[in-house]
């Protein structure tokens, strides 16, 4: 049983012993890229965005993400000190008697040297993004109607799978996407400079692991969105982590509050910061009414298309996320989205608490900078019929009439998701006519019936 | 169309001002024309949309043209539309526009986008 990462730059993977060639993962894919040919499911790596749509559709698990494994710390690492980041849709894995502190320092007890919240990188990210807002309300003011009706929504850019979508599918709205670097990436930054400073070691020596919800967290490191090279080292998935970290909680249940946070190392991040776990937890910390939370990656594209169409100007903010439930419903989370939003609740509720009553352990804003994309975002072109328009034409034509001679029936059968998606894997050399069953059994009976007359 | 025409290679910005135009003159001859035919023709380096409609057509082109100016009904207002910025906003998106109309007959506007 090995799952086979697709490409190199993806987190997504296939397991062929798994497959059995059904057609769920090439039905639910939102670009389409997923064929099944010879009887197993083939990913095209040019246009999987890492949603991971196929982990959960698929009904054989042959669908998995390939990620980072848990670090051997029992071994001596001192000149290579390890610090984990946990993403605020971790603590939503958890109920009740269960706290952030507990959280946090379960992470010490699994051996980690440091532990920091991506809450805190989200918080300064919010913090950023009220300025930009600001930004461009202040533009808009300036610019002639036809130009102004561009400017926004601004979109939130935290989901690498929305961003993956629109540099394929929705490349007008680049230009709309909040150009900062991740509160993952934020965080990175800072919890490298940050150990280094303590310890005096190199900044390469620190080893920076993020346990991560969703497959794009790895794929975003491997291939990085608006920067040169990730920050982060290792990314290991949530649900492999999950059960080491409730083993500790059961242990340390007895130890008191108090003690767990006098151990905590670092700052507490603001409840700002930790809400953005949930679908709207972003959107709602940025001081506007007029925002969109939209989570589903198929809802996300059909917003896509609003905003496309300029239909959505009066919005200012859209955060879209492609799990349901936002990160708390990421393919490698534990608990359902609706327990875990739930949950998320209580935390965002202690943590404000906290920080009315302990303000000293949390962090100031300025000490961490949020970070501007260093490198513009690329445009892909996996889409695209063909480089030259006139020959990509010719093939949209062509395609255009092979359609109208297929059922229609978007069966599936073929290996391909509709019927147009075989016309284009037709034109495009990949696919043959006979291919569709219908038109095979077309085939069939005409020439049983050639037969038959010879017959006669 | 905005499928076809970025799925040719078409740059994002040509698409949007292409979409938005045909979205404007479809509205048109739905709230005015009742209803319509779109006609698309795509070049290698430009795209004709012909929107035809049998409705009342339109008696003065130049005052029509103005923004602001509006002769839909309240229901169209209802929903959003007749602000008067239709044909002004296909003008803005597009190369060039030309309108065959004659009153009792219908309307035909046809614009180009160049990519």
């Amino acid at each position: 049983m090995r799952y086979i990462q697709v490409g190199k730059l993806h987190s997504v993977a296939l397991n062929r012993e798994l497959c059995v060639g059904c057609t769920n993962c090439i039905k639910g894919c939102p670009t389409q890229a997923i064929r099944v040919r010879d009887g197993k499911a083939v990913i095209d790596e040019t246009r999987c965005i890492d949603c991971g749509e196929c982990i959960r559709i698929c009904p054989h698990h042959a669908k998995g993400a390939v990620t980072d494994p848990f670090p051997d710390l029992s071994a001596p690492h001192k000149d290579h000190p390890t610090a984990v980041l946990i993403p605020p849709s971790l603590y939503a894995q958890f109920g009740p008697p269960a706290t952030r502190g507990m959280i946090l320092k379960s992470m010490y007890s699994l051996g980690f040297d440091y532990v920091y919240e991506v809450a805190l990188g989200a918080a300064v990210s919010s913090a950023r993004t009220r300025e930009l807002l600001q930004e461009k309300r202040e533009l808009v003011k300036t610019l002639p109607p036809e130009e102004a009706s561009q400017v926004f929504p601004l979109i939130s850019s935290a989901c690498p799978v929305v961003v993956r979508l629109i540099q394929m599918k929705y490349k007008a709205l680049i230009p709309h996407l909040v150009p900062l670097d991740s509160p993952m990436e934020i965080t990175a930054r800072y919890a490298r400079e940050d150990i280094s400073n303590i310890t005096g070691l190199p900044p390469e020596n620190i080893v920076i692991c993020f346990l991560a919800p969703c497959p794009s967290k790895r794929s975003v490191t491997l291939n990085p969105q608006g920067q040169k090279k990730s920050d982060v080292n290792y990314v290991i998935a949530l649900n492999e982590v999950y059960p080491l970290i409730l083993n500790m909680l059961e242990k340390s249940l007895q130890v008191s509050r108090e003690e767990l946070q006098a151990s905590s190392k670092v700052s507490l991040a603001e409840s700002c910061g930790v809400q953005w776990g949930a679908s709207g937890g972003e959107a709602s910390t940025l001081g506007t009414e007029k925002y969109m939370a939209v989570d589903g990656i198929h809802n996300v594209i059909s917003i896509f298309e609003e905003i496309e169409n300029e239909n959505l100007t009066d919005i200012e903010f859209i955060e879209p996320s492609c799990c349901f439930g936002g990160c708390i419903g990421g393919p490698l989370t534990v608990s359902n989205p609706f327990t875990a939003r739930a949950r998320m609740r209580g935390f965002v509720r202690a943590a404000k608490e906290e920080q009315d009553s302990k303000p000293d352990l949390f962090m100031k804003p300025g000490v961490m900078n949020p970070l501007l994309w260093e490198v513009p975002l690329s445009e892909n072109n996996a889409m695209r019929l063909d480089e030259n328009i006139e020959a990509a034409l010719g093939k949209y034509d062509q395609m255009e009439q092979i359609l109208a001679t297929l059922p229609g029936l978007d069966c599936g059968a073929c290996g391909a998701p509709t019927c147009a998606a075989l016309a284009e894997d037709i034109v495009q050399g990949n696919a043959l006519e006979t291919d569709c069953i219908i038109k095979l059994k077309e085939h069939i009976r005409k020439v049983a019936r050639e037969i038959n007359i010879l017959d006669l | 169309m905005k499928k076809a025409l970025s799925r040719l290679g078409v740059n994002p910005e040509s698409v949007r001002r292409a979409a938005i135009a045909m979205y404007e003159a479809e509205i048109n001859a739905v709230i005015h024309g009742h209803g319509g035919v779109a006609i698309v023709s795509i070049f290698p380096d430009s795209v004709k949309i012909e929107i035809v409609d049998h409705g009342p057509g339109i008696p003065d082109v130049e005052q029509a043209m103005q923004e602001g100016y509006s002769t839909a009904p309240d229901s169209a207002r209802e929903m959003g539309f007749g602000a008067g910025m239709g044909l002004s906003n296909i003008k803005k998106h597009s190369d060039s526009m030309k309108i065959d109309t004659k009153v009792g007959e219908g309307t035909k506007v046809t614009m180009y986008i160049k990519f």
